[in-house]
């Protein structure tokens, strides 16, 4: 279910004010009391399983669960820090950036992968790979691209058949979409030529994941770069539509993380929800397919091409780098 | 003989094992805390160049461009500053006096025109942090430009190091502890033994035995030693001197007494009034027991004299007993008393045969003397278990109260009066015994007699 979708193809920086919420449901227990309030990045519809089962655990809570993006969490958290008990999201630099500065609340006793948190505070408990998700009928012959390279093959021998039908996240709007462009930009070269590519192709810029996928099942775009596959996977009405391919040159993983707020005076409720969210308890307790994968994907061999959780990080961050950065993309994709 | 006991005040061992002690634990807590010590100076080195690193690749990374100036930090600037706790890392990036970018409030120390970097340890948000500061000037277009950058971590890394650290340095204190207290252990033994040889040396001698300690001493012994040695040798000279003074008296005054005597014996001949003749008859037996008493202290003497530079020679002991009796037996006769000798045909021995001959004279001479009328006092010797010479006579016995006096010097048993004798002769009889590495036991026979025996 969606209740708010934003298809923002504005240019130019976003003015940060009173913040404007995507979503905002109150789950109750069965016997609900005390009430967590949770901000997320994490579309409810997503979310609502895992929600739902620990809940079912533990009845006496309600949990008031707010959607926005990520960079809209990471200011309305920097903002008004007391206003909230748990902070998720996939930005994982906007979070490190949160626990850097001394929002989080570190748990001391939280059995957890070292390489999955940072300063017991900050933790990671999903596997989301940035995928390459495109629309099938849309491709008809065509090769589907299994890597940057062959897209940019694909995309350089048919620019007829693509163009316009190319959509990635708007960086400048979406924290995750940010850090796959800095994460994909570190990595290789061929991330400004691909961007150069997507610039001549008139890209279509999404805030969010949902949307994105959202444009794809309706075939408006055929390609969906950067984009979560989990998301993706998720709407199991389309597996028929689309192909999920993870880029066999280098795929970037990112880590859903959470924290919990520091001035929070609901420490032990959200404890028992943050254990259960690196439980991954959750993951077979709901038992579907609609959920996010969780940490322990088994198909994740190599370590290295998770996105570390380190203050390295916080370089993209800066605000001359940030600059820098936005301008170059801007100078490839917007025409 | 009394053992005496020294007036004891403190222990050497226990002195310097509590020095030594005392020693190693200042030297432990010491050498703990210059490990410490130094450690946290390498670990804090060790931050500080890290951050320089990542404070000079900011710098490196600046330029400008069109009278702006632009930075690219690159990834590693930060991700260098990567340890295992999780460090925070708060950075600001000054052009001249205002701030470029990075955080704010984050206050950067006045930079000496001269210096490279500066680093230093500040609370930033109320957390200790290190910082590291390091600046650089941009020239074009006419432009000239100050960069400073800073970079501050904290600092849990550094104090979980510490703390490893000072784990390891308390492990390895209290080993090198454990090693020099067994090492003082060592040493005090060691320093102890040879005063605990002397003592145990001057305590096996032989109650005759004043030779000069010979075994070498260390220094600090060597004046305890010869003070000792010097001791030893006065005691003994003062001893020989009055040994040798009691043997030329008594050889002094047995000459007279043996003239006093015959002049008795003639002048007894002549006198017929009965108590005339009783006062001879005691005084003679006065000059006898006179007489006996120097012939004894002389044989003392001799016994002494000779057991000191014993001259041993193998030679058959029943031989030499035989002949004792035999010069015996005229007295014996006198006193309707019957020596009968018995035992082995030959009984080889080896020792100083004058020695052993006035030591068996002596006994049966008290066999004799105790020995009433008409009895049989025997003598046995014998080769098995070891050679021996028994004297064994039918008398009262010896007193049983005071058995264990009798063979000191003068020591008479109560049961003497009215016999003559000095009391030496068991004595003479015990040394003889003791220079030969042998004893002379008394013992009383069931039958009430004393029964005396020379062992080898």
């Amino acid at each position: 279910m969606r209740y708010f979708l934003f298809l923002i193809l504005v240019v130019g920086s976003p003015i940060v004010t009173a913040i404007e919420w995507e979503e905002q449901r109150i789950f109750k227990g069965a016997n609900g009391g005390e009430t967590l309030r949770v901000i997320s990045s994490t579309d409810s519809s997503v979310f609502a399983p895992i929600i739902d089962s620990f809940l079912s655990a533990h009845p006496y809570l309600n949990i008031e669960y707010r959607v926005a993006s990520s960079t809209g969490i990471y200011n309305e958290y920097r903002q008004s820090p007391d206003q909230y008990d748990l902070v998720i999201s996939s930005a994982m630099d906007l979070q490190l950036k949160l626990v850097n500065d001394g929002y989080a609340f570190a748990l001391d006793d939280v059995d957890h992968p070292e390489w999955a948190q940072w300063r017991q505070s900050l933790f990671g408990f999903t596997l989301e790979p940035a995928s390459i998700v495109v629309n099938k009928s849309a491709f008809g012959n065509l090769p589907v691209p299994q890597s940057r390279q062959e897209m940019i093959e694909v995309l350089r021998a048919n620019p007829d058949v693509f163009r316009g039908k190319i959509g990635t996240y708007d960086v400048r709007q979406s924290g995750l979409g940010y850090l796959f462009a800095t994460q994909d930009a570190r990595a290789s070269d061929n991330y400004w030529r691909l961007m150069e590519i997507f610039g001549n192709l008139e890209t279509r810029l999404y805030c969010c994941s949902g949307a994105m996928i959202e444009d794809l099942a309706q075939g408006r775009i055929a390609i969906a770069f950067n984009v979560l596959g989990s998301y993706a996977a998720a709407r199991s009405d389309l597996a028929e539509k689309i192909e999920i391919v993870l880029p066999s040159d280098f795929p970037n993983i990112m880590m859903r993380t959470a924290l919990i707020a520091k001035s929070t005076r609901r420490v032990r409720s959200a404890g028992l929800f943050l254990r259960y969210l690196v439980s991954s308890r959750w993951n077979d307790d709901a038992g579907q397919a609609n959920t996010l994968p969780s940490l322990h994907l088994p198909s994740i061999k190599d370590k290295r091409s998770i996105i570390a959780l380190e203050p390295g990080l916080m370089i993209f961050l800066d605000r001359l780098k940030r600059q820098s950065f936005i301008k170059e993309w801007e100078n490839a994709v917007i025409h | 003989m009394t053992s005496s006991t020294a007036n004891i005040s403190g222990s050497l061992r226990r002195t310097l094992a509590i020095t030594l002690l005392c020693a190693v634990t200042v030297l432990t807590v010491l050498l703990y805390f210059v490990i410490r010590n130094y450690a946290a100076q390498i670990a804090q080195q060790s931050q500080d160049s890290i951050l320089q690193a990542s404070v000079t690749s900011m710098l490196d990374a600046t330029k400008l461009r069109e009278g702006v100036v632009e930075m690219d930090i690159p990834y590693v600037s930060f991700s260098m500053l990567n340890t295992a706790t999780d460090d925070r890392v708060f950075y600001t990036v000054h052009q001249d006096d205002k701030v470029l970018s990075g955080y704010d409030d984050l206050q950067v120390p006045q930079m000496a025109t001269d210096a490279n970097i500066v680093f230093r340890s500040i609370n930033y948000k109320d957390i200790p942090v290190r910082q590291a500061t390091a600046s650089r000037m941009l020239v074009g277009d006419g432009l000239r430009t100050q960069i400073t950058a800073s970079i501050a971590q904290t600092q849990d890394n550094l104090s979980v190091t510490l703390q490893r650290i000072s784990r390891n340095a308390a492990v390895f204190g209290a080993g090198f502890f454990l090693l020099a207290a067994l090492l003082s252990a060592w040493v005090v033994s060691s320093t102890i033994r040879p005063l605990k040889k002397l003592a145990s040396s001057v305590t096996r001698r032989g109650p005759q035995d004043l030779s000069p300690v010979a075994m070498p001493v260390p220094t600090e012994m060597g004046s305890l030693v010869s003070s000792l040695n010097n001791f030893m040798s006065r005691l003994e000279k003062s001893l020989t001197q009055s040994e040798d003074f009691i043997a030329e008296a008594a050889h002094r005054v047995r000459t007279p007494i043996a003239t006093v005597r015959s002049h008795a014996e003639i002048t007894l001949q002549r006198v017929e009034k009965e108590e005339n003749r009783q006062a001879l008859k005691a005084m003679i037996r006065a000059t006898d027991e006179a007489s006996r008493a120097a012939g004894q202290l002389l044989d003392h003497a001799m016994v002494t004299f000779r057991a000191e530079q014993l001259e041993f020679q193998e030679f058959d002991l029943v031989a030499l007993v035989e002949e004792i009796v035999l010069r015996l037996t005229p007295i014996a006769e006198m006193r309707y008393v019957e020596l009968c000798l018995q035992g082995d045909a030959t009984v080889m021995v080896s020792g100083d045969p004058i020695l052993i001959q006035n030591a068996v004279r002596n006994l049966i001479d008290n066999a004799l003397k105790y020995s009433p009328h008409e009895s049989v006092a025997t003598i046995t010797v014998r080769s098995n278990p070891a050679p021996y010479v028994e004297v064994q006579d039918q008398g009262a016995g010896y007193p049983v109260q005071e058995m264990k006096q009798l063979t000191g010097r003068f020591s008479r048993g109560k049961n003497s009066h009215g016999t003559v004798g000095s009391g030496l002769g068991l004595t003479i009889a015990r040394e003889v015994a003791l220079a030969h590495n042998g004893e002379l036991t008394i013992a009383n026979t069931p039958q009430g007699g004393a029964c005396a025996t020379f062992s080898f």
